[in-house]
């Protein structure tokens, strides 16, 4: 019978101890997925836009990026100019999101009167989990049309003289949350240049970086150096440092640059500021995203 | 007395699983932080939650995935994940609490059974007790969870910027419905 009583006993302890057990354990830890999902990288850049050249970013699906972008005269004309802010060039652009990796879009910039669209595509989209991929690969291919007034009137003019074609890849990684960068081969391809000795087929390659200051702001820069320039005038590499402050519902890029042109052809192959020279201009992006499709 | 000890060991052994398990993945978990005056709707969608309950025991268990959370808007959506959860450091929501009188919820009988659940609440890495009313629903065999409650933002380290205070409160309304079913596993 004493036998009976303690296996009772250790009967009752057990099943006491299975019932604190229950209070700690992790039910959850019972249904957990173990594989982890295949994940997209997203916002290595607050913008579609490193500054002037094409990041690795993509619009989401069913919305329109409204971009309106100023490049303002050279600082160093000083107070006469304001500093620059007297004379400003603009371009607007509307930019489409169509998928998850295709993205294009069309713009008008004041400097020579041109028309440009765009279209973007990744093949590859870094990413974590399950089969994931280290960088980023996208392609852009895009087309200018000058709309100035022919500079000889006199001549054969044709109308494919007006356009200029650029073909990119975007080679690019955020690194840690707060660091990204990519490197982009690009060429210009440009069917009218002003001497016979200019090459039509400009190679350039672009580093662009973005480095997070806090959640809302960071710090960027767009350089690109151009293999064979145009000879018909000095031209240089261009180079822009600036801020990105995201607001909410605006991305604003502010930056210094000595590049006037706002699509790849004219600030790859025309900038005439020489950093060196102070012959630097301030200019901004400001970025307005809207949600044309409805989402669920 | 050698059978009396089989008895026992089969029912030492049997009391392991006299408490039965409930769970889902789809859950559905609803936010609101909607200021009053706030021209849009500053709301989300989570229905991949998942959900445990252990009806012998009343834990209650549930697990978000912050990245579930759908807006209508996708930049809406994206600046919740970067600027605000954070949700690459913090990928996860989770709740783990206790039915309060759990012995008068009867899984076995369809009813309609309010109860209060009191636990521990992680958003953001930070972890906060938290208490709600909801109740329980059992119909055929399943069981349906529902809780309303409310959460201030600060509470969790989520910090809202003064320059979008008309829009985004500084409290969240959060609605929990998730259709259980028995776990075999």
């Amino acid at each position: 019978m004493k036998k009976f009583t303690s296996f009772i006993a250790i009967f009752f302890s057990l099943s006491v101890l299975n019932a604190l057990k229950a209070q700690d354990t992790d039910l959850l830890k019972l249904v957990e997925d173990t594989k982890s999902k295949k994940e997209i990288v997203k916002n290595a850049f607050k913008s579609t836009r490193v500054i002037n050249g094409h990041s690795m970013e993509f619009l989401r699906p069913g919305t329109m990026d409204l971009r309106i972008l100023h490049r303002f005269g050279q600082l160093d004309q000083g107070y006469k100019n304001f500093f620059g802010l007297d004379q400003a060039s603009m371009r607007l652009g509307f930019d489409f999101g169509i998928t998850q990796n295709l993205m294009g879009g069309v713009g008008r910039s004041t400097f020579k009167k041109e028309l440009d669209a765009f279209i973007k595509y990744a093949p590859f989209q870094q990413s974590t989990g399950k089969n994931h991929f280290p960088i980023t690969i996208a392609l852009v291919s895009g087309i200018t049309m000058n709309g100035l007034e022919w500079s000889d009137p006199t001549r054969n003019n044709y109308f494919s003289s007006r356009l200029a074609y650029y073909f990119q890849t975007i080679l690019g990684r955020k690194i840690s949350g707060g660091f990204s960068l990519q490197v982009t081969p690009t060429l210009v391809h440009k069917n009218i240049v002003l001497l016979e000795s200019d090459p039509n087929d400009i190679y350039s390659l672009g580093v662009g970086g973005r480095l997070k200051l806090s959640r809302r702001v960071a710090f960027t820069w767009d350089y690109f150096y151009v293999f064979n320039p145009l000879k018909d005038n000095i031209y240089h590499n261009p180079l822009s440092v600036g801020i990105d402050i995201e607001t909410g519902g605006h991305v604003f890029q502010l930056h210094f640059s000595n590049a006037t042109g706002m699509n790849e052809p004219t600030f790859i192959t025309e900038t005439t500021g020489d950093w060196s020279k102070g012959e630097i201009r301030f200019g901004f992006n400001l970025s307005r995203v809207f949600q044309l499709r409805k989402r669920n | 007395m050698k059978r009396f000890n089989m008895v026992l060991v089969v029912i030492l052994l049997s009391s392991a699983s006299f408490g039965q398990k409930y769970f889902t993945k789809n859950g559905k978990i609803n936010f609101d932080a909607t200021s009053p005056n706030s021209p849009e709707k500053v709301e989300a969608i989570n229905r991949t939650v998942t959900c445990v309950v252990d009806t012998k025991t009343g834990n209650i268990q549930f697990a978000a995935l912050m990245k579930g959370f759908e807006f209508e808007k996708a930049l809406m959506q994206e600046h919740f994940n970067e600027n605000y959860v954070e949700s690459d450091k913090f990928p996860k929501a989770e709740f783990k609490g206790l039915i309060d009188a759990n012995d008068a919820v009867n899984y076995s009988k369809d009813g309609t059974y309010a109860v209060k659940v009191k636990g521990k609440l992680t958003i953001h890495g930070e972890t906060r007790d938290v208490e709600a009313n909801g109740k329980m629903v059992v119909q055929n065999g399943k069981v349906n969870a529902f809780a309303d409650f409310t959460i201030a933002l600060s509470d969790y380290k989520i910090a809202i910027p003064g320059l979008i205070a008309d829009k985004v409160s500084k409290t969240a309304k959060i609605s929990v419905a998730c259709q259980l079913e028995l776990f075999n596993g």
